[in-house]
């Protein structure tokens, strides 16, 4: 299991998920209708290091964080 | 990297990194506050951070500055800052003006677009995510 946690303005408790890659969330986490329409504009950090690569490989107890659109300052 | 619950003291701050450095010869101190305006009929704004992230990405930022015989420091508000108070201040310290004015400019312009940090409207004391001025991450839509 992977946990999958959600970041600032989306409301969504955290999500434990069968996964062996980062696609296998992916695909998971389009059939959740009220997380499907951020997909597009959030970024991705594994263990809090951001990521581009959807083969990644995870393993039981990876933390995936989800990251909205941001605006400091 | 500092950070504060509720409004930045930019006068401790300031004096706090001008005494840090104040032996380290630097010709040059660069700071840049940002300050919460009346606009929209707000109270304050409202801010989210998440940190192991946000310490990577002002790691980054130190090794560049580094690399330029520089150094960054950043201090910014968790939670609600009321307007006309500071929410966010960054500086950059070098040995000629040259670097820290470009550096400057980068480092603030890179922290709007990557730093993860999350801001509201307070409004009627209600908190609303700030999405038209919110741009999404580099690497956005990796799981789209």
């Amino acid at each position: 299991m992977v946990k999958v946690e959600f970041l600032g303005p989306i409301s969504q408790e955290v999500l434990e998920l069968e996964a062996k890659t980062l696609a296998d969330v992916a695909t998971q986490l389009q059939n959740i209708e009220t997380i499907a329409p951020w997909l597009a504009k959030c970024a991705v950090a594994v263990n809090d290091q951001m990521t581009a690569d959807l083969s990644m490989v995870l393993k039981s107890g990876d933390k995936i964080s989800i990251l909205p659109p941001v605006c400091g300052g | 990297m500092e950070l504060y619950n509720g409004p930045l003291d930019v006068e401790s701050i300031f004096s706090k990194w001008l005494h840090e450095e104040e032996n380290s010869n630097y010709g040059a101190y660069i700071p840049f506050v940002g300050t919460i305006r009346a606009e929209d009929g707000i109270e304050a704004l409202s801010f989210d951070i998440y940190e192991p992230v946000l310490e990577q990405w002002f790691q980054s930022w130190v090794k560049r500055a580094e690399e330029l015989g520089a150094k960054v420091k950043m201090a910014h508000a968790i939670g609600d800052v009321p307007v006309h108070t500071s929410s966010y201040i960054s500086a950059v310290f070098s040995p000629k003006r040259r670097v820290a004015l470009e550096l400057i400019d980068e480092f603030v312009e890179d922290f709007k677009a990557n730093a993860p940090i999350w801001k509201y409207d307070v409004k009627d004391g209600k908190r609303i995510y700030a999405e038209d001025r919110s741009t999404p991450m580099d690497g956005s839509g990796l799981l789209a």
